[in-house]
């Protein structure tokens, strides 16, 4: 396992190392980084301070280097707008979307889990049919369109619960969760549904019925875990594309996660905490991969067993 | 010993219908027999006959596009088919059970091989999982796994074909089951594992005094391990008798067809010689006899009118209507 993991590791780090590379090209590619960095505004005094201050006067192997050294200690400068660190702007982000990412992921997945396997145990029945006809609504209802229903529906004319913040008891957690959670839950059912379908036909679960193993037995003991690899692909794609939901999600319901603080650094063109931004969602999404591969190797004998050399 | 009691399994005219896209077909049409504690019973034809389906609906794991639509399956004086899933599931392990040919897809990947075969106790005796563990132990020993200890905590992947069949064996009988059922136990084996298999399964039935249902497509199996033996065509019983009389005799068409075909010299393993055509689709059965199209004796009647099964004497029976004139040939 250990081994596993190192390899693993190992190998995500070229592709990371890539887009490390590749933030600062693209900061330069379309001209001078100045642009980027200061407001539209900016007299040429200002821009030459700006400049020599960032170390943009350099050589670009020159500014490579700097750059790479100041990455490694995490440092992407400072924000125009607050004038803080913007490493710092992020971490302080970073773990509002996780948990809101976390939670609904988990719900997701353990609500996918049992609907997909009641749905698969009898193909075509009526729970079958319902849980079908409620996953394809599901995965097919835009997010923002659900926020935005939710919002007037539970928020306004009901007065349910409250629109914005993450102030207050778990109510606060409803309407953001739900709309990050419908597409993911709507395609989770149907992957583990067909996955499940294909394990409940396999001779292992005739065998383990033989034995006279309940209906239980069989999903949970047997067939459940046969069946995860693609679901668990699946999952990590999906919440992966969790960050577009964030996105939309957190400016909505006015949550101060990463989603959010892309988004305003966008529209007032603060670029270092942009780049801060990406560069730690793209190590989020390897770190994630990696935890894919590690589950997939826990569930499988024979993945453990085949690792690549 | 039970033998002259009631046997240990009795399937009385089983029907299974199949529902395809195209229609409901009828894959199993009245099969009857019954197999004593000790004794093995052959079910043998050509593939796509039913004899799995056969296996299937007496164990009770057909799949859902199939269902048992007529017939009782009795088993210690119960008829399994109309018994709840709950009352079926405690007869599954003590009292029948099933080996099936491809011992690799048969266990679970996922699981170690240990778990599996200790999964019986589990279910029927209610043993912790280090109980269970050290039963698979013995049974592991019992079927010949070297160093068993260590090779519980294996994975299927992990050992050999007939390692795998070996495991898949000691799993069925973990409970001492009254019936055994083998469908194709050795086809995915090559020769001498196959022997070896054969012996083990012989040695366990009468350790255990198993009634065994066996399914193959090898006349020599049949010839060397059954006491009796049921022909299937076209999801019905063609004729059925004890091993030595079908064989040195047979009293349908398709049963000599078979007997005729195989060579002097034939060897074990070898699949079911070729009898000249191919048997009806199951959507097109004819409604006379279900041999007609490939039957050298056809004559007119055969087409107008189903043969059933009936006596020919000492306990055997054919589904020919010139059954006697085979017996002269
Ligand atoms: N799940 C299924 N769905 C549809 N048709 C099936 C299914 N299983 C079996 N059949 C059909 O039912 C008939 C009987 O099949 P069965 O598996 O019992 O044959 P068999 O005698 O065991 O053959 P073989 O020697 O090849 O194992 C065949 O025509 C087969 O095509
Ligand atoms: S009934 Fe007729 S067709 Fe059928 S096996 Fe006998 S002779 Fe052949
Ligand atoms: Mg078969």
């Amino acid at each position: 396992m250990v081994t596993f993991l190192r390899k693993r590791i190992l190998s995500s780090a070229i592709p990371l190392v890539c887009v490390v590379l590749g933030v600062f090209f693209l900061a330069r590619m379309t001209g001078d980084p100045v642009d980027l960095y200061l407001p539209l505004s900016a007299t040429a005094e200002q821009r030459a301070e700006f400049s020599a201050a960032q170390g943009f006067d350099l050589s670009i192997p020159a500014q490579l280097w700097n750059y790479l050294v100041d990455a490694v200690h995490l440092d992407f400068g400072t924000s125009l707008r607050t004038g803080q660190s913007a490493t710092e702007m992020v971490l302080d982000a970073f773990p509002v979307t996780l948990q809101l990412a976390g939670v609904t992921m988990l719900l997701a997945i353990t609500g996918a889990v049992l609907i997909g396997s009641l749905a698969a145990y009898r193909p075509n029945s009526l729970v079958d049919r319902i849980a079908s006809l409620l996953s394809m609504t599901a995965a097919s209802i835009p997010d923002f369109w659900f926020a935005v229903m939710g919002v007037l529906v539970f928020g306004v004319s009901l007065a349910w619960l409250p629109t914005s913040g993450t102030l207050g008891g778990p109510e606060v957690w409803v309407l953001p969760v739900a709309t990050l959670l419908i597409r993911p839950f709507g395609v989770l059912v149907q992957v583990v549904r067909g996955s499940m379908v294909s394990a409940l036909s396999a001779p292992y679960v005739k065998i383990a019925r033989s034995k006279g193993a309940t209906p239980r037995r069989v999903i949970f003991g047997h067939a459940l875990r046969n069946a995860v690899t693609p679901v668990l692909t699946v999952a990590g794609d999906l919440t992966v594309g969790l960050v577009n939901g964030a996105v939309i999600v957190e400016t909505i319901f006015g949550w101060p996660g990463i989603g959010k603080l892309m988004i305003d650094s966008i529209l007032q063109r603060d670029f270092a905490v942009l780049q801060a931004a990406v560069l730690l969602t793209a190590v989020t999404i390897f770190a994630l991969n990696i935890l894919v591969d590690v589950c997939h190797a826990l569930t499988d004998p024979r993945v453990r067993q085949a690792v690549p050399a | 010993m039970t033998t002259t009691s009631a046997p240990a399994l009795d399937v009385e005219g089983l029907c299974v219908d199949l529902s395809t896209p195209s229609g409901t077909v009828r894959a199993v049409d009245g099969v009857s027999f019954s197999v004593r504690h000790g004794r093995t019973l052959a079910l043998l034809g050509e593939s796509g006959c039913g004899k799995s389906m056969t296996a299937l609906s007496v164990v009770g794991l057909l799949d859902p596009t199939a269902s048992v639509t007529g017939g009782a399956v009795r088993v210690r004086g119960k008829d399994t088919l109309r018994l709840s899933p709950a009352e079926r599931r405690k007869l599954a392990g003590p009292v029948l059970s099933i080996v099936f040919q491809d011992a690799l897809t048969a266990l679970n990947p996922v699981q170690p091989v240990g778990r599996q075969i200790g999964e019986p106790f589990r279910i029927h005796r209610g043993l912790s999982r280090r109980q269970a563990e050290e039963k698979a132990i013995e049974l592991m020993t019992r079927v010949g796994i070297p160093e068993p200890r260590q090779r519980a905590k294996s994975y299927p992947h992990q050992f050999s074909g007939g390692m795998r069949q070996r495991l898949l064996i000691a799993m069925a009988v973990a409970l001492d089951p009254d019936v055994l059922i083998a469908d194709e136990p050795t086809t995915a084996l090559d020769v001498t594992v196959q022997a070896q298999i054969m012996r083990l399964l012989r040695d366990l039935q009468d350790e255990r005094d198993m009634a065994v249902v066996l399914i193959t497509h090898d006349l020599a199996v049949v010839a060397q391990r059954a006491d009796d033996v049921v022909v299937m065509y076209a999801g019905t019983v063609v004729e059925q008798g004890t091993v030595h009389d079908v064989f040195t005799s047979p009293r349908h068409p398709y049963t000599r067809g078979l007997l005729d075909s195989v060579p002097e010299d034939a060897e074990r393993g070898r699949p079911l010689p070729a009898v000249p055509g191919s048997p009806p689709e199951l959507s097109a059965v004819p409604p006379g006899c279900v041999f007609q199209a490939r039957c050298p004796l056809v004559r007119e009647r055969c087409v107008r009118e189903r043969p059933s099964l009936r006596s020919a004497g000492d306990g055997r029976s054919a589904a020919c209507h010139f059954s006697e004139e085979l017996d002269r040939a």
